[in-house]
């Protein structure tokens, strides 16, 4: 399938502020599962910086905006075509050892009731299958609710509230994978859902998790299944944060408000 | 030069200047107090309108009450929270020289740091033990210097204006509201020329400037209105007049612009600053009004200072 | 006591070879002249800035490290050996880096355990996958060694971060020379004071891929009231870079700039001395207000050196250090010339079980501690500090390392009865680049309390000029 994304993210600032410092994650990964077509990254008047692949095999391009300016947009606009692996993230090349995905950051810490969700499933199947039953787990524990949480709110936080969205399903199932012993992470990236499916979340999250033998393979527990042709990988982080595929930092004593549409669509083949 | 490292450079400078003005308010408070009031109960004080004239009196008010000698002077001298007292300055001051350190030369950093450190002498001895004078005279040999530190071993580099600047900046600031606080006593009196002004605050004023025996050298007669405004705002030979100041932040503003090879805004106001007071007459300071002369010229060396400041010393500029 | 002690000076009532230009010097300095010269120097090093502020203590920010005037000497065969050990060690811990940001080979072959390095703290994903300029992460490796006996020198531990103190090495130096000169002219005393020129050549050396000219080198300091601004400031000067903190710095286009009065100025290499959660708030630490947002983009694309390298950490954590022998056989192919100090780690529970058996005689370590801060000198402890000490350790054992209590070496010291035998150890300062490079010499630190064997400088430990003779 080949999909269409157009995304913009629209920065503004109540006070010029003195420059804008970006690093983008906004590059479709390599793997044999999604191959971009054609892909650009507009900045208003951005200098574009550095760019590197990093250990996670995440393109990186940052960004400077010297002021002072008060609005900055970033659009995204391109075509991908994608391919279902099932999940299995092949041909993807890194450097980052899984295991370093072993730690937790203050979204993933498991406390108690993690740790109780992870000891409830699936143990003693294969690692495949435990992490299929890790993330339906979550998928049951934490029901897809938009508002009900924030930005910052953790793994731990979300299932006491039972509610959340793909940021913390994939919060909540990088920590239990975690006590379960394995290796697990956060993806960024987009899904398209066509008229049949829920429209919702088309900046998408989900988390990785690393199988012996298989390599890194996508969960979705917001959606109850592995990333296949509808979902584009951007890049990897540790939790929410890290992964994040817009990071940025104003200098000045403006208040920043944040504006972000993004359209996924279907082209002909 | 680093923007950071020029900024401190001008701080030590204007925190040294600061200091200096505020030993000399402490010296001529303390000598009125020895003359005998015209009233005829007691001796004069004339804290109070020191305190107003450093700016400080509100500060002093709030923390002590009613200007009782002994208050004003640990206030003047030591007390950390008042920002211009000569402890906190020279504290200050010497904050600034560690950071930029390497930026001074030996004999600058031994100036300030000697300084730093007897200042700490003093703040553990008894106060009943110190001698104001002798308090006041430390501080006037220790800003001599730095001064002449500066004057003797600096490069004469981007540094070197960077600190002048903040020496006549600030220098330009502190005579420009010593003599507006005392406008209202000049103010009525340009009509009646020859009668004098045999007033007391008169001489305080001068001697706070160090210009007590200069303005008589260079004036002689009466103290007037008329030739007491000309000393201190346009007279080149005295040290601490407008002009004087003035002139020496444009000489250093100029060198900058020829070093750097780029002229830029501040050099403009500081040119058309200059370029008015040399135009003026004392009639045409009085025709305005003192005070709201003095306001106006108070206004534009803090919109110079701010140009340097954003010209040089925030390094935003391309 | 002091004979089950290495004295460096004496042994069997004979006065060592090196420091046979010593004997009878402190008979011939006759009390008065001591304490004259003991002020002289005090008042040198104040009148120069040289304090110290202990880091979290607060107290007087002006306080001076004491200054020993008794030398510490070595003898040029002695130190060409520990030159050779310690340059061993410094291409090995660069070698690893190296590896386990890359394909953590030494990981693979089983030789350190993979939770050890890819879990460390100090471990930072962000520098996987990216080789520095000749392959080097730590360009300072500070070394801490102590002495037991007359061959045999021990790895404290090592610091690959930004050690700090070599300002003191070059100082101690400057005031002995200027106090003492017939001592130097009496003695054949290799100069440091090449230090400063040698770091600048080595900073140089790195200069990253985008660099197409003479390198603008700049000291990134956390700011003038960190413990260590006078070093940072002192070396800035004696290198001839800026001093910059992170305001001073900025991120445009692919490259990194210094606030100028005359503008913008690229920089190419940064010798940072603030940790790495501290350098990039859009990569680290949000809350960061000393680093410099974009930081990390640029230097992973080429366009800035950072020294040292963001992630060097993760060779010099405690735990690490038991494995540094294995890095030099598995890299260098070598036998380490300089040996460790047998480790217990606590993570370990055979290891946790033999040390709380015999903690009393056994000094325990914070794995990520530093600055004699956290840990234990069992045999200079209460029962009751040991007792706490062992509640602390079986809560978290993982936390903790120990070691048998060293016999550390003496060396003569002025003291207010007049010249005794105190604890020493030493931290030099190898330099890695285009060329590892050692200057002879380095920081000795002295433990002037009797007895005592933490030399610590916050912890009441004082400094020594250290001479390495010349041939």
């Amino acid at each position: 399938m080949i999909l269409t994304v157009n995304h913009v993210s629209r920065y503004r600032y109540d006070l010029p502020v003195r420059s804008v410092v970006q690093s983008h994650r906004l590059t479709p990964s390599r793997h044999e599962g999604q191959r971009s077509l054609d892909w650009q990254v507009r900045v208003s008047d951005g200098l574009s910086g550095g760019a590197y692949r990093d250990g996670a095999g995440d393109w990186v391009q940052a960004y400077s905006v010297p002021g002072p300016v008060s609005e900055i947009s970033v659009e995204v606009v391109g075509r991908v075509e994608v391919t279902d692996m099932s999940g299995v993230l092949r041909g993807h090349r890194e450097t980052i050892a899984p295991e370093a995905y072993l730690r937790a950051t203050n979204a993933t810490r498991a406390d108690v009731a993690l740790a109780d969700l992870a000891a409830s499933a699936g143990q003693g199947t294969d690692p495949l299958n435990r992490a299929h039953s890790l993330s339906a787990a979550v998928a049951d524990a934490i029901a897809y609710r938009p508002g009900a949480t924030h930005a910052h709110t953790t793994a731990a936080e979300a299932l006491e509230l039972g509610e959340g969205v793909c940021q913390d399903h994939a919060h909540a199932l990088i920590a239990v994978a975690r006590v379960a012993g394995m290796a697990a992470r956060y993806v960024s990236g987009y899904l398209f859902s066509d008229a049949a499916g829920d429209p919702h979340e088309a900046a998408h999250a989900w988390a990785e998790v690393y199988v012996t033998g298989l390599g890194w393979v996508g969960f979705d527990p917001a959606n109850r299944c592995c990333p296949d042709d509808r979902y584009i990988r951007l890049g990897s982080g540790f939790d929410a944060r890290d992964a994040a595929p817009i990071r940025g930092i104003a200098r000045g004593a403006g208040n920043e408000s944040l504006d972000v549409t993004v359209a996924i669509g279907a082209a002909q083949q | 030069m680093l923007s950071r490292t020029a900024e401190n450079l001008y701080w030590i400078a204007r925190y040294m200047e600061r200091a200096e003005t505020t030993a000399r308010f402490l010296e001529v408070g303390g000598r009125i107090a020895l003359l005998p009031s015209a009233g005829g109960a007691g001796n004069m004080s004339e804290w109070n309108s020191l305190l107003r004239a450093s700016g400080t009196e509100a500060g002093f008010a709030h923390k002590y009450g009613d200007p009782v000698q002994r208050n004003v002077e640990s206030y003047f001298f030591f007390d950390r929270d008042n920002p211009s007292s000569v402890a906190s300055c020279i504290t200050a001051a010497r904050e600034n020289a560690r950071i930029v350190r390497t930026a001074l030369t030996t004999q600058m950093w031994d100036a300030l740091n000697t300084a730093f450190h007897e200042l700490r002498d003093w703040d553990r001895m008894e106060r009943s033990e110190l001698d104001m004078a002798q308090l006041t005279d430390w501080t006037l040999r220790h800003t001599a210097m730095l001064r002449g530190a500066i004057e003797a071993t600096h490069l004469r580099n981007d540094g070197y204006d960077f600190l002048n600047l903040g020496y006549f900046l600030e220098r330009a600031d502190s005579t420009a509201r010593l003599l507006d606080v005392k406008y209202y006593v000049l103010l009525p009196q340009i009509d009646y020329v020859g009668s004098g002004l045999d007033n007391y605050q008169w001489s305080t004023l001068l001697r706070a400037l160090s210009a007590h025996r200069a303005f008589h050298w260079a004036y002689g007669g009466d103290v007037t209105a008329a030739k007491i405004a000309h000393f201190l705002i346009l007279n080149q030979q005295c040290p601490r007049s407008l002009l004087t100041s003035v002139t020496a932040a444009t000489t250093h503003l100029e060198r900058l612009a020829r070093g750097y090879g780029a002229s830029g805004k501040a050099q403009a106001r500081v040119r058309a600053l200059l370029g008015e007071l040399a135009e003026l007459s004392v009639e045409d300071v009085f025709d305005e009004g003192l005070h709201e002369f003095l306001t106006r010229f108070i206004r534009d060396v803090a919109a110079v200072g701010a140009e340097v400041q954003g010209t040089y010393l925030i390094g935003d500029m391309r | 006591m002091t004979d089950a002690f290495f004295n460096e000076m004496f042994q069997s009532g004979r006065v060592r070879p090196p420091y046979a230009q010593l004997e009878g010097w402190t008979e011939r300095m006759p009390a008065s002249l001591r304490s004259l010269k003991q002020a002289e120097a005090e008042a040198l090093f104040r009148r120069i800035g040289i304090t110290f502020a202990v880091y979290g203590e607060g107290g007087d920010p002006d306080r001076l490290i004491p200054f020993d005037m008794f030398p510490r000497v070595f003898a040029h065969d002695e130190w060409r050996k520990l030159e050779r050990g310690i340059k061993q060690r410094a291409r090995a811990l660069n070698a690893f880096l190296v590896d386990v940001y890359g394909r953590g080979e030494i990981v693979r072959a089983g030789r350190i355990p993979s939770r050890l390095v890819y879990l460390n703290e100090a471990y930072e994903k962000a520098a996987a996958g990216f080789v520095p300029p000749r392959g080097v992460y730590s360009h300072v490796v500070g070394i801490d060694l102590v002495r037991t006996g007359p061959d045999e020198f021990f790895v404290l531990e090592d610091n690959c971060r930004t050690p700090s103190g070599v300002s003191y090495m070059l100082e101690n130096r400057e005031i002995m020379m200027r106090m003492f000169p017939d001592l130097f002219r009496g003695n054949r005393i290799e100069p440091v004071d090449r230090y400063p020129q040698a770091l600048r050549r080595t900073l140089a050396s790195v200069a990253p891929q985008k660099c197409d000219r003479d390198p603008t080198i700049v000291i990134l300091t956390p700011g003038h009231f960190n413990s260590a601004y006078y070093e940072h400031s002192f070396l800035a000067d004696l290198m001839g870079v800026e001093l910059v903190e992170g305001q001073d710095l900025f991120v445009e286009g692919e490259f990194v700039w210094m606030r100028t009065t005359r503008g913008p100025k690229r920089v190419d290499v940064i010798y940072r001395r603030l940790d790495d959660a501290f350098i990039d708030p859009l990569c680290f630490r949000p809350d960061s207000l000393l680093g410099v947002p974009g930081l990390m983009d640029v230097y992973r694309s080429g366009g800035v050196s950072i020294a040292s390298a963001p992630g060097a950490g993760v060779a010099d954590d405690k735990a690490i250090y038991c494995y540094v022998p294995e890095m030099i056989r598995f890299y260098l192919g070598e036998e380490p010339i300089l040996k460790n100090v047998p480790t217990w780690q606590c993570a370990n529970p055979d290891d946790l079980g033999h040390v709380l058996d015999n903690i009393a005689d056994l000094v325990v370590k914070e794995v990520h501690g530093s600055g004699g801060y956290g840990m234990l000198v069992g045999p200079k402890s209460t029962k009751a500090q040991i007792a706490a000490f062992a509640d602390k350790l079986r809560a978290n054992p993982g936390n903790y390392i120990a070691q048998p209590t060293l016999a550390l070496s003496t060396c003569p010291s002025f003291v207010d009865e007049g010249i005794a035998p105190r604890h020493v150890d030493l931290r030099p300062y190898c330099l890695v680049g285009e060329r590892v490079e050692l200057v002879p010499g380095g920081l000795t630190r002295v433990a002037l309390t009797e007895g005592s064997l933490v030399v610590n400088s916050s912890q009441g430990g004082g400094v020594k000029d250290t001479w390495v003779l010349a041939e």
